[in-house]
């Protein structure tokens, strides 16, 4: 990281942000040491776990290896500001991915959750018809938890995807 | 009516969902120097020269320092029979002995500028001979230690006895092993330590048991327990391999001591995965003697434990192995030779089961060998050897005494319910057809110890404060097993306070008097004992006092659990809620009873667990297609959590069986030592486990709980290594050893072939 520090500036959370960094550095330690962001992770550093996930414009990136200087000018949203994206959100919105993981009460260590989530409503938001999600859709999922809270995840994807039909259809 | 056994919802989990919790390396630390351990690229190699003048002009750098720098003792082991000399210094003095152990460590302002700074540290490394091989280190031609003129580290072994297998007439030898693997928290290890202005050390530490790391850090500085404060804030997993304190968390308040400034280290993962301890890690020679018609009469164990570089639990890990020796079964000879050997490895931990997944690993494979010896069914040589129902509570041959269990019927659910004769007539199908992917059954039928030093007890405190909401306070160390939310039930269940109002504090030495922490499965039957009873002790003494208030006789009066308040029996309308009685004691150490639990003995849960598997005869990839298990704990305080127990277990055994192992080339360099190289189970590997549900109580608390935590990995991998056997069967096949990968599989196919 001996890079000449740059500038960059791009949205997290919906706030304008501009940080001085070698342009190297992964978007994961401008977020964490830089930002005080700590809801993404710090798992391997190779995205082998995807404890990082953060989303870019809408879609789930490895943010351990992601240089910053990727992300100038973009939309990033970290786990912090996901419920924040929910139309018409209150200061007690629940994205529905995380209204599901409560439900049916996912966490152990709760470590692995913000990439899980993350990485799932990433996947979600992709599908036509998130109702209709899939064994082989989850199965795409690589996210690891050493808690082994998978069988909770495939479930309450699965109710995640009916909570976002009813609401595209309310 | 009793809250407990209902599927409460997590407390824990908003912040999870909303922020991602607060663990080691998220919190704030403006003031603090980053600490980055400079590590051994050597297995064996004595230190000649450490020079760190180039790594002090680098950018952001500090300080460095190596071992001759520190006047600290080394850590001694800590354990009965262990060699003193065998202690671990906090850097490597002298000798490094493991690839990763640490020599020298660097202080920076920043945490990117410890990379560079290590790199430029001058490490000088002159070879010594490398022992990898636990046999070659029992051999004894390469000492770790020259000056304990051995490398047997503990040693629980008894010689062979000729007349043993007396009466046999089948006897079935193999070699088992049980893989060394990487326990692999989510969250790698993470610390910060600060001294105060009067003088006292607060360390924050991703650990299972605080109130141990702090006791650690009070011998090793010369400080009373008082002036030294542990918190474990949000910990992310720790599988047991976070129970005990390591050198680099330890040293940490020497480098804040001298920087004069707050020091924190997070590692990286390749560090992680060399110097957070290891797990399993035994070469078993297993042999087992009967008659043809099933009964076991007899069974030998032989165990050599690998301890790694330092021996640590690892090496205590055979003794838990020679305890649960002879599983569920009840066999008339018994015996169990074991010891551990240090090698220029990782040092050996616990890791989630912690000598019992091992023992259970051999009985079980034992009793397939013997099944498939004999042409008899695996599960009707189970069914002809358990221990019977009424033979509770049951002493083993090797020391243990199980309290409760009923083992046929665990056995029968899990046959039941997975259609065991169904799939032997599916398997019998495929065999014939040839050409769909190979169809095994698995069976393990386990029992296992939790709570196994009881004498530790545990402590908790409960108080209603003058809101008339109540604290629990706990010296267990919550991190994912959600005591929380049950201490708050088993609050709840004698207060009548509701669960929401309870608030459980842990992890922070100077908010709990004393605690143990969290391993070996044993916090409910020895925490929430504690909360039990301190709040069954808590309503007596609000009772005494609104007795007085109420000027009625200590025995007349009761407590509504519905509304929360205490009244005659039989006059409800004059009464005092528990805000009044906190508010009337506020001046005089209020409402709060403070209690050590002191369970009388261990637990000893059991199970059955049938696995399914697929195997490409072409590929040799094994696909686990169905795992069926029984879990027994005894009562179940909140379904949902102990289910989820049982998830993580299965996950985590089953992984073993098929995926993990933390290998190392003959030179010690390990070759496993990163997530891209180290294979981790995730959701597309594991399919939807059926669970069955089983409750025999334990007389041994009053509760009737057991512990669960350990179960699923204890139960599973034998199970899933079974069904890998078992589908490879009737080619001849009679044992494929851990991890059953893709190609050890194809191998083993490959030879059989060869054979035929």
């Amino acid at each position: 990281m001996t890079d000449t520090p740059q500038t960059f500036t791009f949205s997290l959370n919906g706030t304008p942000t501009t940080v001085t960094a070698p342009p190297d550095l992964p978007v994961l330690w401008v977020l964490r040491d830089l930002l005080g962001v700590t809801g993404p992770k710090y798992g391997c550093g190779v995205d082998e776990c995807r404890a990082c996930t953060c989303h870019v414009d809408g879609r789930a990136f490895a943010t351990c290896v992601t240089p910053v200087s990727a992300i100038d000018g973009h939309t990033i949203t970290t786990i912090e500001g996901l419920a924040g994206t929910v139309p018409g959100a209150g200061p007690d919105t629940l994205h529905p991915v995380q209204q599901a993981w409560l439900e049916h009460d996912v966490p152990q260590c709760g470590w692995c959750q913000p990439g899980q989530i993350m990485m799932v409503s990433a996947l979600l938001a992709q599908l036509p018809d998130p109702a209709a999600i899939t064994d082989a859709d989850i199965d795409k999922i690589r996210n690891v938890c050493r808690c082994g809270t998978y069988f909770r995840i495939r479930e309450a994807i699965k109710r995640a995807g009916e909570l976002l039909a009813e609401g595209a259809d309310s | 009516m009793s809250i407990l056994g209902n599927r409460v919802l997590r407390k824990e989990d908003p912040k999870f969902l909303s922020t991602g919790g607060t663990y080691g390396d998220d919190l704030p630390g403006d003031q603090a120097l980053w600490a980055t351990y400079v590590r051994s690229s050597a297995a064996h190699a004595r230190l000649t020269g450490i020079d760190t003048s180039e790594t002090l002009r680098r950018p952001g750098v500090v300080a460095a320092y190596a071992a001759s720098d520190i006047d600290l003792p080394p850590l001694s082991p800590g354990l009965p029979g262990i060699p003193d000399v065998m202690a671990r210094p906090l850097l490597a003095a002298g000798v490094a002995r493991f690839v990763g152990e640490p020599v020298a460590v660097v202080l920076t302002e920043q945490r990117y500028q410890g990379e560079d700074a290590t790199e430029a540290v001058a490490v000088d490394y002159e070879p010594l001979p490398v022992v990898v091989d636990p046999e070659e280190s029992l051999a004894g031609g390469v000492l770790l230690f020259p000056e304990a003129g051995t490398n047997l580290a503990t040693d629980f072994r008894v010689p062979p006895d000729e007349s043993f297998f007396e009466g046999c007439e089948v006897v079935v030898r193999q070699r088992v092993l049980n893989p060394r693997v990487a326990p692999c928290p989510m969250e790698v290890r993470t610390s910060m330590a600060s001294w105060g202005s009067d003088g006292r050390l607060t360390q924050w530490v991703s650990s299972q048991a605080p109130h141990a790391f702090r006791d650690a850090l009070a011998r090793l500085y010369d400080l009373e327990p008082e002036q030294v404060r542990v918190i474990a804030p949000d910990v992310g997993g720790g599988f047991g391999a976070k129970a005990g304190p390591y050198p680099e968390e330890l040293l940490l308040g020497w480098l804040a001591r001298a920087a004069g400034r707050p020091v924190r280290w997070t590692e990286t993962r390749s560090e992680s995965m060399v110097a957070l301890g290891h797990g399993r890690g035994q070469i078993q020679d297993l042999a087992i003697g009967g008659t043809r018609d099933g009964r076991v009469l007899a069974y030998r164990l032989e165990v050599l434990q690998d301890a790694g570089a330092y021996p640590a639990i690892g090496a205590f890990l055979p003794f838990f192995t020679r305890l649960m020796t002879s599983g569920t079964y009840d066999i008339a000879k018994v015996q169990c030779s074991a010891c551990a050997v240090v090698t220029n490895t990782t040092p050996v931990v616990a890791y989630r089961g912690a000598g019992r997944p091992e023992a259970t690993a051999a009985i079980e494979r034992a009793i397939d060998l013997f099944a498939a010896e004999i042409g008899a069914d695996p599960a009707e040589v189970r069914r002809r050897n358990l221990v019977a129902p009424a033979d509770f509570p049951y002493a083993t041959a090797t020391g243990a005494t199980y309290d409760t269990g009923d083992y046929p019927r665990a056995l029968e659910l899990v046959l039941d319910a997975a259609g065991y004769s169904e799939l032997r007539a599916e398997q019998a199908r495929r065999r014939e057809d040839g050409k769909a992917p190979l169809l095994g059954i698995g069976l393990s039928t386990y029992v296992e110890i939790t709570n196994p030093v009881a004498s530790f007890g545990e402590f908790a405190a409960v108080e209603v404060l003058t809101s008339g909401k109540a604290r629990v306070y706990t010296g267990t160390s919550p991190h994912g097993q959600g005591h929380a939310t049950v201490w708050a039930t088993l609050a709840s269940d004698q207060l009548g306070i509701p669960i929401d109002d309870i608030e459980v504090v842990a992890n922070d030495t100077d908010l709990v008097a004393s605690g143990v922490g969290t391993f070996g499965s044993r916090s409910l039957q020895a925490g929430g004992l504690a909360v039990h009873e301190a709040s069954v002790m808590l309503v007596d003494q609000a009772r005494r006092l609104a007795a007085e208030l109420l000027e009625a006789s200590a025995e007349d009066v009761v407590l509504d659990k519905v509304e929360g308040r205490f009244h005659v029996a039989g006059t409800p309308a004059l009464s005092r809620s528990w805000s009044e009685l906190a508010e009337h004691v506020a001046d005089s150490g209020g409402l709060r009873v403070d209690q050590r639990s002191d369970p009388p003995g261990p637990t000893f849960p059991f199970g059955a667990h049938l696995a399914v598997v697929e195997v490409d005869a072409s590929t040799g990839e094994v696909r686990l297609v169905r795992l069926v298990a029984v879990d027994d704990a005894g009562r179940i305080i909140n379904p949902l959590l102990a289910d989820g127990q049982r998830h993580g277990g299965l996950a985590q055994g089953a992984a073993q069986a098929l995926m993990e192992e933390f290998r190392y080339d003959h030179d010690g360099n390990p070759v496993t030592s990163n997530l891209a190289d180290y294979p981790m189970v995730s959701a597309a590997e594991l399919p939807s486990f059926e669970l069955l549900a089983m409750e025999t109580p334990t007389p041994v608390n009053p509760l009737g709980a057991k512990g669960i935590g350990e179960s699923g990995t204890i139960g599973s991998t034998p199970a899933v290594q079974n069904a890998v056997v078992d589908a490879l069967a009737h080619l001849g096949v009679r044992h494929v050893d851990m991890p059953a990968s893709p190609e050890r599989v194809w191998r083993t196919l490959a030879e059989q072939r060869g054979k035929g």
